[in-house]
Order: structure tokens, then sequence, then C-alpha cells
């Protein structure tokens, strides 16, 4: 009976869905707001990226919020999971090659998460991609030798700062400009390293509390107990 | 009438990765694989928002990178499926924490298993019997009764 009805459901749903989809006219999307952010946002927030413009500057508030749901969802599990206590035992060392591709990639990680976090008002990339990046460096080295583990104090004060960092160039900007995360600063050449204002500045915040935020999350994870059998 | 073509093609990927995944999070017995259908949902649920903003022969929308005069895809379904995928991953992480200790807890991840052990513990601090269904079961084999166990906090401190 669940099942049946778990079907119809869902074959509902997929049809309904289908239908709409017919019914829309690909390729030329009827949204007027992605248009005019086009025609705009060159001269308005000055990043070549216009993906990053809408992200940072005219969703700036919703890409704090989503921070907030992000610091949210690490601190819930944190809780969740749990403090392991110290004599517990911890997961075995990884073999020679993980552990030789671990020290190995790291520093390659890390070089190639900040271009990606400081290119991100350039070319495809941002706080978001080159943070989950900066995570991923980290969380090689505690596949590699689960029992170092990561400082989550350190963590903790990265996540801090840059969270602090992310609101301060907002309220920055609500004092000057009268907008909050409104893009401030000189904009420069369009497609220079150094151009956009504030926006590079916010990406770095991004990139390390994104970065820090699931690095934590991911240590928190494999940091927990193993069951008792 | 819809003709098979590249479009639909999209379309019915995307659509169907949602469904895959609708049927998934009801059908499925076992939590994490749940959460597993949930996330397979959602990759639908983003192909189908990148979809909505793709325009036919247009460039990425970044200034200097295509073609001069060339048009561009509309930026702000990226911009939603962007903060979509990490929001994804902070509710992954979380659904996978709380699946961690339930499994520490219970020893399984079995949804009717999990059931009967909500219900043997419920009943147990209400100091009622169990509930029992007095029908057959219409389906599946009927579950043997949980055994009784010590609560789960006490083995552990």
């Amino acid at each position: 009976m669940r099942n049946l009805a778990a079907i119809l459901f869902t074959g509902g749903l997929g049809f309904l869905l289908l239908v709409i989809a017919s019914q829309l006219d690909f390729g030329h999307p009827p949204m007027v707001v992605g248009q005019e952010i086009l025609d705009v946002a060159g001269d308005q927030v000055g990043a070549a990226n216009i993906v990053t413009s809408v992200l940072l500057a005219y969703r700036g508030i919703d890409t704090l919020g989503e921070l907030s749901i992000l610091f949210a969802a690490a601190t819930a599990a944190g809780l969740v999971l749990g403090h392991r206590h110290g004599d517990a035992p911890s997961d075995p060392e990884g073999g020679f090659i993980l552990r030789a591709g671990a020290d190995l990639l790291f520093p390659l990680l890390l070089v190639v998460g900040f271009y990606i976090i400081l290119h991100g008002h350039l070319t495809p990339g941002g706080g978001f991609q080159g943070g989950v990046i900066l995570a991923a460096a980290f969380f090689v080295g505690v596949l590699g030798r689960p029992a170092k583990g990561l400082n989550h104090d350190v963590i903790s004060v990265i996540e801090g700062l840059a969270g602090a960092a992310f609101i301060g160039i907002g309220l920055w900007a609500l004092f000057l400009e009268g907008e909050f995360l409104k893009p401030m600063l000189d904009k420069g050449t369009l497609g220079d390293l150094i151009s956009a204002g504030t926006l590079p500045l916010l990406s770095l915040a991004l990139g390390l509390k994104v970065g820090s935020e699931l690095a934590g999350l991911m240590t928190s994870l494999s940091d927990t107990e193993a069951r008792e059998p | 009438m819809i003709d098979l073509n590249f479009v639909t093609v999209l379309y019915v990927g995307a659509i169907g990765l949602l469904v895959i995944g609708a049927v998934g999070l009801v059908m499925c017995n076992n939590v994490f694989r749940m959460v597993l259908a949930l996330v397979l949902a959602e990759a639908g649920v983003n192909l189908l928002l990148i979809l909505a903003g793709y325009r036919g022969d247009a460039a990425a929308p970044i200034l200097g990178f295509g073609p001069e005069g060339a048009q561009m895809v509309d930026p702000v379904p990226q911009v939603l499926v962007l903060t979509a995928i990490v929001i994804g991953v902070g509710v992954q992480a979380l659904a996978v924490a709380v699946l961690v200790r339930v499994f520490h807890a219970y020893g399984t991840l079995d949804m009717r298993e999990l059931k009967a052990h909500f219900e043997f513990e419920l009943a147990a601090e209400k100091t009622t019997e169990p509930p029992r269904s007095t029908e057959e079961p219409a389906g599946g084999r009927p579950l043997s009764p949980v055994p009784p166990r010590p609560h789960p906090g006490e083995a552990r401190s």
C-alpha cells in the first residue's frame, strides 16, 4: 500500500514537472532580472564574473544568511557528535601511499584553494568553491593521520574572525554608503586582480569561513568514537 | 508533442533524478539510503534550476570571457544553485551526524527496527504495553519482537 502510494505520488510529480517543462520555451528564460543584472553589473560592481557580483553584491545579505545556516549545521553536528574521550582509540594510521600523498597534496591544494578564492571576481570560482578545496587540503592530512587530527581551537578562531570580517565589511559599507554590504572602494580596471573594490575581501572572508567550517565538520565526523561492540 | 531531442533528454534527466530521489526517500527502509536519496533529489533540483537559466548559443556570465557582444546565460539561477549546493552539504553532514549517533545508540539503521525500538522505549517510559497491531501484516514479513535492552545512555558515560 505504502509502495503503491509512493509510486503514484512520485509518478504524478514527475509527470507534473515534465508537463511544466514541456510548456517552457527552452533557451529563452522568461526572467528579466538576470538580463538586467547582466546589463548593469559590469559598471555597478566592476567584477568580471557576474555570478560573484550577484553572490556578494546584489545578494550579499543572502550569502550572509547562508553562512549562518552553514554555521548552524556545523555547530549542531558538533553538538550531536560530542567530544571524544581522551583515551578513546582512534583509527589506525593510513598506509604509506595515503600519508605521502596527503603531504604532497597539501601545499598544492592550499595554493589552488587560495587561487580560486582570490580570483573569484575574475574567473569561475569564488569563496565557496575555494573554501571547499581548502577544507579538503586539511582533511586529506586527517585521513592520512587520524590520530593527529586538527586543532579545533584554531579552526574556531579562523572561522570566527572570517565571519566577523564579512559582517565588519558589511557594517563599514553601512556607515559609509548607507547600505549593508554595498560594494565600496575603487573599482579598478575590469579584469585586474585588484579590482571590484571590496569583493575580493568578501570573497576571502567567505572562503576562509566556508573552509574552516567544512574542515571542522569533517574532522568532527571522522573524530567520532567507534561504536562499542 | 514532446520530440526526443537534446532538450528532452536534459529535462528528463533532471526530473528523473528528482523522481528517483523522491521514490528512494519514501520506499527505502535504511535511513542512510534515505539520506542518499535526498542527495539525488537535490541534484535533480539543482539541474532543473540551472536548466531554467539556460540560453541557447550564450556564453558563461563572465565579462570579457566569451566572444564580443555575445549573449550570456542568466546568472541568478547559477548563484541560487551555488548556495543550494553548500546548504545541501551542511544538511547532509548534519543528517549523517545524527545517523552516527542513532547507530551508536541502537546498532541499526533500519527504519522499521528503529520504530519498534522507539515504541518499545516510549511504552517503557509510560509503563504500558508496547503497541501491537491486531491485524495481520499487509505485506512484507513481520518483524520479530524487539528484545528489551539497557538504556543506550548507560553503557557509555
